[in-house]
């Protein structure tokens, strides 16, 4: 027994290192190519250390006004998408919550269902719709395109939060004299963040990582955000390939570093999305 | 005083939707509205006469042999990647819940096993433009192991451009898989499997009697969002291959972006848009069954 026992742990360990090379190798590329000159990129025999090995690449992105603005523009979208989608979903999902009204089985229909629809589809009439607007390369554009694509997700989520909680609380609150909007956001709100912090990591990387909007909605470089700025770097004649590395270690630190705090919100929040309605 | 508080409980909650509502009439609505329109007018946007023409543009959209190619091969990535992500997402997961392994060993490869996840569609474009790079690391790996002799521009020939797009999609796509699955199997009750051992069974038999059984909901969930996003990809395909070489990785987005963006068909992208929507629409539907039958 004790063999077949030792025979089958090193069995698992070595299926779990080769995916580990999958999953990690081209991450180990990257950041070993963005500490490489640019003209040891495609060295032959390739090395994952090359003697010169520097700080260049971090470096020239850092004094480059124009790549510092992608990262600004970045934050700014993305924290105020999340702050936007969490205040009108925390309201819509109270809506949904707490009161029976004529329409609610096909309003939630209609918000569970806008999540199918292809970005590809809307992005024709909606170029011409912003521009009717005045919001053509601005950071509404993008701001509030990623709140109708984040709403539904937020409010479905939140709903179903605000269902466990009693409403005896809101009433509660309300015989104390507050009114209901106080109750909302005294009350409920600080006793559902462990659904918010979800909503929120969730809505924040959306906006994040958004690509065919954010190409389409903004024009001069002083508007694109992180995703377009590494796809402008890739058009120029000569590849920087180290910035383009660099860049990218930068681009997804506030994902990775959020994912390593907040572990136990994404998986929670990933699984709801994919399995409660 | 009752009627006046029934009024008010009637307006309470649409004051609460209103914020939703304008942003989803005004962004969401009004788009597909017109999206539909554009698809049975003569080109609009770039012409200021522009007349209903019926379904002609939908005929001569069904009708060009680009966007036959591009079905067919939104098919095969489609398809190709939600059956290698599920077989791939559920290896993993397997893997990681293994009582062979330390609570130390699972936390530390759940990381490394999450990498690609973190990473948004641009850069993992340009990271794998890299890797696959005629003179990058994969062929010199591939050679010094002899299984090619020249180098191979993976995702610039026709031949491989597919299955390197398909590769990089598998990369970017297992985790979201693998996390789910991990978190169903950790909620399948040990006494299953305690009793299944009474009975002598052994793990393959556990594997396909009780873990795959109590896992058929989130699988079909899974798959069917799956379907619905990769269907709809556009930036991974953009960034790497563009659609090319001669359209060989042409996908049902690619060709939409460029009848709109590069040739300026504003009505003929609306259709191809409309087409994508309603097979989006299909497997919503189908989506919203699973779930139902999942309760």
């Amino acid at each position: 027994m004790k063999p077949k026992k030792l025979a089958q742990k090193t069995g698992v360990m070595i299926a779990l290192i080769a995916g580990a090379c999958f999953a990690g190798l081209p991450v180990v590329w990257m950041v070993s190519s963005s500490f490489k000159p640019n003209t040891q990129i495609f060295a032959y025999p390739p090395h994952l250390f090359e003697s010169d090995m520097s700080w260049t690449a971090y470096a020239a992105i850092f004094t480059d006004p124009e790549k510092v603005r992608f990262f600004l523009n970045s934050y700014l979208v993305a924290l105020s998408v999340t702050a936007g989608t969490l205040f009108v979903g925390i309201m819509g999902a109270y809506a949904f919550s707490r009161w029976e009204f004529r329409g609610k089985r096909v309003l939630n229909t209609l918000i569970i269902s806008v999540q199918a629809i292809p970005p590809i589809t809307l992005l024709i009439p909606y170029f011409g719709l912003i521009v009717a607007l005045g919001l053509y390369n601005t950071y509404w554009a993008l701001i509030l395109t990623y709140m109708v694509f984040t709403l539904p997700y937020a409010i479905l989520m939140l709903t179903g939060y605000f269902n466990t909680i009693p409403r005896a609380l809101d009433e509660a609150v309300m015989i104390d004299g507050a009114n209901r909007f106080k109750a909302l956001w005294q009350v409920i709100v600080p006793v559902s963040i462990p659904g918010l912090v979800s909503v929120a990591i969730y809505t924040f990387m959306q906006a994040w990582n958004e690509f065919l909007f954010a190409l389409t909605l903004t024009k001069t470089n002083n508007m694109r955000t992180v995703p377009i700025g590494i796809q402008l770097l890739m058009g120029q004649h000569n590849y920087e390939w180290n910035q383009m590395m660099a860049m990218s270690i930068l681009g997804c630190l506030p994902v990775l570093i959020l994912f390593l705090f907040f572990q136990r919100y994404f998986i929670g929040g990933m699984t709801a999305g994919a399995v409660k309605n | 005083m009752s009627t006046k508080r029934r009024l008010l409980d009637r307006v309470t909650p649409v004051a609460y939707l209103s914020p939703t509502l304008l942003l989803m009439c005004i962004l969401m609505l009004v788009p597909i509205v017109l999206v539909i329109g554009y698809s049975f007018m003569s080109n609009v946007i770039m012409t200021k006469e522009s007349v209903f023409v019926g379904v002609a543009n939908y005929f001569k959209v069904l009708k060009d042999p680009v966007f036959h190619e591009a079905l067919w091969n939104t098919f095969v990535f489609t398809v190709g990647s939600v059956a290698i992500h599920m077989v791939l997402g559920m290896v993993f997961a397997l893997l990681l819940n293994s009582k062979m392994i330390s609570t130390f060993t699972r936390a530390f490869f759940r990381v490394i096993y999450v990498l690609p996840w973190v990473f948004t569609a641009a850069i993992i474009a340009i990271l794998w433009r890299l890797i696959l790079d005629p003179s990058g690391v994969l062929n010199y790996l591939l050679r010094q192991v002899g299984l090619i002799h020249q180098p191979i521009a993976w995702l610039g020939t026709t031949q491989t451009a597919m299955l390197a797009l398909l590769l990089i999609n598998v990369w970017a796509g297992y985790p979201f898989y693998m996390i789910s699955m991990l978190a169903t199997m950790q909620g399948i009750p040990d006494e299953l499997y305690e009793a299944a051992m009474v009975d002598g069974a052994s793990p393959w038999q556990q594997f396909w009697n009780i873990t795959l059984p109590q896992m058929r909901p989130i699988l079909l969930s899974l798959g069917t969002l799956d379907l619905i996003w990769t269907m709809q990809q556009f930036p991974l395909i953009w960034m790497t291959t563009g659609g090319g070489p001669i359209h060989s990785t042409e996908m049902l987005s690619t060709y939409t972006y460029k009848l709109a963006f590069n040739q300026y068909q504003f009505s003929m992208a609306s259709t191809s848009g409309v087409v994508v929507l309603i097979i989006s629409a299909a497997l919503a539907v189908v989506y919203a069954r699973t779930q139902r039958a999942g309760d």
